[in-house]
């Protein structure tokens, strides 16, 4: 048993709906109990999905236990084939329905259905969401492509593209649910466009079961998300022998190989890389008002691709330090521990939240680079953050168009990232005026939302929600005098916003005297903690008890910056 | 001690009913497993803790249905069962001990933790309530270990808190035989609400009034003969039961929902208690007045429409009665996961005859009634609701109303201000949607609707 308090990753048969959902003519029978259903949620208000999930939930109940669960399982194969009129079906356990073992691939090629019926096994007290996506995709694909993989293996070696066409791939990888797919297809097509290459099919996001069946129709194919492509682009090379593009255009350096990476797969000119419009990040890096970023230490974490893509701009393109990089996805964990090798930082491969909140405070970074859980851990220890993979947030559907691939997503990221810095120098630009009457020390920095002020008073009713400092935590993070909270209230549908206390003190010992906490206030607010938690150390390594103005000065000297 | 709630409670009542069209129904649900009551009960009570133990979903359904990640650490988690305890390469119990050993000397404030059980856990009968015994054992008087099911195959959403308050029962401390009669409120109330009925009751003097649950689970209220129970909460039936068997008296009435319903069920107090109609209108004029004032300002905008629900929490018979005669809501049909006939005596009998009841509904066949129906509001669970909404129908959120304070004189207005605000959104919203965005699945698939 793993003691779990928030999970990266849902089960594995989430995993199988966000391919469901992606397409536009698949349905899924899950046996599985009522309170599974909470996954249509996911999809219809976080992506604000404007058609139910294309899922039946068997809902059976204990009272069924005894009887035929089977039977349930066959019933409601049978409606939703004769409701919702799929081309394919695909068909399945959740966690409970596993451990009655019912057989649905059985039960329902029992039914004969007039369409491609694709039974998934995943394994759920194995797997997890992304395994069962990918799995998925893979299963639907090779179901749906049997007939033309025999005809292949006897047809013998892939024909010419005939000469005067047009070179045409499919882009694989994009799901419902995921971090910015909606419009990084978008962004990869008209890149792709310009060089003069078609895209056949987009899947499994948009795609139907006949564009699947499509597939070895393109000359190659791209892997935009290895998470969910990998498997089958690794088949369709088996099988139908195109090639695959494997760089994700996440950055302007990746972008740049991924051109020329597609120049060379489709035979292109060279020179046909001129005509993609270039991103704007490199002059903004370069331009003296970014001067500030140099040196930032970031931490990074999310998943494989976008960790491996943020640090590679993060070093390269914005000039930061990458104290650390982490990943929940074990699949990748080779390549994230290799990158990390190469940065001279160590990789956190975990699943657990709570040590990457450890990890974190720790490293006390400048920024932090994750998904929507870094962003509250970043909150809480006031740090800017901005997100960079899944799990997402209602949040990370924008009305506007906003890719991370290509060189628009370049341009998006930079803004992106640079956001929570420059507000962060704002304001301590406004704490510098903090004797004026017009500001409050209180006040809530603006760019760590909205709203806080007015729970701190809850704050102080919910003592038992005070975040409690993880034993992992090798040092106090803050003492007696901890900052104001800094949680912002998300917009939940479900429940109010309930705010967070600081860490709470560890018991150390050291005491500051009220000058140095004066001094310690004229800091900057987001390096402050640092400072705080540097001068403590030095007190405690030097056996000081008191800390005075003279001790954070000579703790600031010893550190550095 | 593990508390299986049945999903359909048994029919049969004493109360007088003026009885609305029931049907029953057989089908596919979209309710949420009881488990979902841990976020609100984890909130009411604030020394608890909640250790599911069950799978990555059970997880993932918490976290999901909580608004996620709100908490640095929150009072609840999962224990999630993995291969190896399935494969017995693990003894389940062994592993247990050690989640629960890891989790408390973590958290040393918990006082009680709540052992929850899942689909899983029962499905290969992993027994909590002897879990639950042993720990106590280890852990008393430190933490108090109790465990219930909030399993989606044995519980439906607001089912989880009945079998949770059904768990606390036994560890009531017994009332003296001849201590005086005293009011037990049941169910979990916002705390601003629990502070005004206090008021009231007060004012109606009645003086030991307890709540439960309790904020803190080391306050329990004592229990016997002479307790009068109310309850706030339509989804009680096994907790009322359990405390009926040791003694209490449950107090017929309708749900505090609205001046009526909620005069009514101060009222059941008032009777049980001796208090005559003078003290009592002197007692809950002034809010009941101010309640009707509030209400006014709705009732215009809801007058006449027409409303269905979907089932989800129990609630619903209830505010349809709440709509019905005090906004004035023609109400189309009232979904209900499952009837208690006995607790909702009162509200059915309240409501105009010949309403539609539907318990336990099929999801798709009721999708089709609402959409013949087009009502004017419809009230569904999130899954539902965009998809709704893009077919236009003008939708209300259910589960906005077991985490708002709703109950009471002073939230009538609040009560009826959720349901007038979709339309008031409506009419708002002039800006039109582009026609790609409202034509139906088929027409922009080029497939048969897959919805
Ligand atoms: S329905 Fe069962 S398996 Fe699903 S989340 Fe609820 S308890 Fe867990
Ligand atoms: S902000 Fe909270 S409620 Fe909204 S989508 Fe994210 S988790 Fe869900």
């Amino acid at each position: 048993m793993q003691l779990t308090v928030w999970t990266y990753e849902g089960p594995p048969h989430v995993g199988a709906i966000r391919i469901a959902t992606a397409m536009t003519d698949v349905h899924y029978v899950l046996h599985a109990p009522q309170g599974d259903t909470y996954a249509d949620l996911l999809f219809t208000m976080i992506e604000r999905r404007d058609r139910r999930t294309p899922v039946t939930y068997t809902t059976f109940q204990a009272r069924d236990l005894g009887g035929d669960t089977a039977e349930i399982f066959q019933s409601a194969c049978r409606d939703a084939h004769q409701r919702f009129q799929p081309a394919a079906m695909l068909v399945g356990a959740s966690c409970t329905a596993e451990l009655l073992q019912d057989n649905p691939a059985g039960l329902a090629a029992a039914l004969n259905l007039p369409i491609p019926v694709v039974p998934l096994e995943l394994p759920s007290y194995q797997k997890k969401e992304n395994w069962g996506a990918s799995e998925t995709f893979y299963r639907l694909v090779r179901a749906l492509l049997a007939g033309r993989a025999t005809a292949h293996a006897t047809a013998g070696a892939r024909s010419e593209r005939a000469p005067g066409t047009r070179p045409s791939c499919n882009l694989l990888g994009p799901t419902a649910l995921g971090f910015r797919h909606r419009d990084d297809i978008t962004e990869v097509t008209r890149l792709l466009a310009a060089l003069g290459v078609d895209v056949n099919v987009v899947a499994p996001l948009g795609a139907s079961a006949a564009d699947l069946a499509r597939l070895p129709d393109a000359d190659f194919n791209i892997s935009l998300y290895p998470e969910i492509a990998d498997v089958t682009v690794r088949w369709l090379e088996r099988t139908f022998r195109q090639p695959t593009v494997r760089t994700v255009p996440i950055g302007v350096g990746a972008t740049t190989d991924f051109i020329a990476e597609v120049i060379r797969v489709a035979g292109l000119d060279p020179a046909v890389a001129e005509r993609v419009i270039p991103s704007r990040l490199p002059w903004y890096s370069r331009s003296v008002d970014s001067t500030y970023l140099t040196g930032k230490r970031v931490f990074i974490f999310g998943d494989a691709t976008h960790v491996l893509a943020a640090a590679r701009i993060a070093t390269e393109e914005m000039g930061f330090t990458v104290v650390g990089i982490g990943t929940y996805t074990r699949e990748f964990a080779r390549e994230v521990r290799e990158l990390a090798g190469k940065l001279g930082v160590e990789a956190l491969i975990s699943e657990d939240y709570l040590e990457v909140e450890a990890r974190i405070a720790e490293l006390q970074p400048e920024l932090v680079l994750g998904t929507q859980m870094e962003r509250h851990i970043a909150k809480r220890l006031r740090i800017g953050c901005a997100v960079i993979s899944a799990p997402v947030h209602v949040q990370d559907f924008p009305a506007r168009y906003a890719p991370q691939m290509g060189f628009e997503g370049a341009n998006v990221i930079f803004d992106t990232w640079i956001h929570p810095l420059m507000m962060g120098l704002e304001e301590h630009l406004i704490g510098m005026f903090r004797g004026d009457f017009e500001f409050s020390d209180s006040a809530t920095p603006s760019h760590l939302g909205a709203g806080h002020g007015s729970h701190q008073n809850h704050a102080a009713e919910q003592p038992g929600d005070a975040v409690v400092v993880p034993a992992a935590l090798p040092e106090p993070v803050a003492t007696t005098t901890a900052e104001p909270p800094a949680v912002a209230a998300e917009p939940s549908p479900f429940v109010q916003p309930v705010p967070v206390m600081p860490p709470a003190a560890t018991g150390a010992s050291i005491i500051w005297a009220a000058e140095a906490e004066q001094e310690l206030r004229k800091i900057p607010f987001f390096v402050r903690g640092k400072a705080r938690r540097n001068t403590e150390r030095f007190a405690t390594e030097r056996g000081v008890g008191l800390i005075t103005v003279d001790t954070l000065y000579d703790a600031k000297a010893h550190f550095g910056r | 001690m593990t508390v299986h709630a049945p999903i359909s409670p048994v029919a049969g009542c004493s109360d007088p009913v003026r009885e609305p069209a029931v049907v029953r129904q057989r089908g596919q649900h979209a309710v949420f497993c009881g488990l979902t009551g841990i976020i609100w009960m984890h909130r009411k009570i604030q020394d608890a803790f909640f250790l599911v133990v069950g799978s990555r979903t059970c997880a993932h359904l918490i976290q999901s249905a909580a608004g996620v990640m709100i908490f640095a650490e929150p009072r609840f988690a999962t224990a999630i069962i993995e291969e190896r305890d399935l494969a017995g390469i693990a003894d389940a119990h062994e592993e247990l001990d050690r989640v629960v050993g890891q989790l408390l000397s973590r958290r040393p404030d918990i006082r009680l933790l709540f052992l929850v059980g899942s689909c899983p856990s029962e499905v290969i009968k992993l027994d909590l309530s002897r879990a639950a015994q042993r720990l106590d054992k280890r852990f008393n008087p430190d933490c108090r270990v109790l465990s219930y099911s909030g399993s989606g195959i044995e519980t439906t959403f607001t089912q989880g808190e009945d079998a949770a308050l059904a768990a606390m029962v036994p560890s009531l401390p017994a009332k003296a035989a001849t201590s005086p009669a005293s009011l037990l409120i049941v169910g979990a109330l916002a705390d601003v609400v629990e502070d005004q009925f206090r008021r009231i009751f007060a004012d109606l003097g009645i003086g030991d009034v307890a709540f439960f649950p309790p904020r803190r689970s080391t306050e329990l209220p004592a229990i016997g003969p002479g307790t009068r129970m109310l309850l706030a909460q339509p989804f009680l039936a096994e907790t009322a039961r359990l405390l009926e068997a040791r003694g209490a008296e449950r107090l017929a009435a309708p749900f505090p929902l609205g001046v009526e319903g909620t005069s009514a069920w101060l009222g059941a107090a008032a009777a049980a208690f001796g208090i005559g109609q003078a003290a009592f209108d002197a007692a809950t004029a002034a809010p009941r007045e101010r309640a009707a004032r509030a209400m006014a300002r709705y009732r215009p905008e809801l007058a006449d429409k027409s409303i269905f629900f979907f089932p989800d929490s129990q609630l619903e018979a209830p505010l349809a009665r709440f709509l019905a005669n005090e906004a004035g809501m023609r109400i189309v049909e009232v979904g209900v996961p499952y009837l208690h006939r006995q607790h909702m005596a009162h509200d059915m009998g309240l409501l105009p005859a010949g309403t539609l009841i539907t318990e336990g509904a099929d999801v798709d066949q009721q999708i089709d009634r609402c959409r013949a129906a087009r009502p004017d509001l419809v009230v569904c669970g999130l899954g539902l609701a965009n998809p709704l909404e893009a077919e236009g129908l003008n939708t209300k959120w259910s589960i906005e109303l077991v985490f708002t304070p709703i109950q009471g004189y002073e939230q009538a207005g609040d009560l009826a201000e959720l349901f007038a605000r979709p339309f008031n959104r409506k009419q708002r919203l002039g800006v039109q949607l582009p026609a790609s965005a409202t034509a139906p699945a088929a027409a922009r698939t080029g497939g048969a609707p897959c919805n």
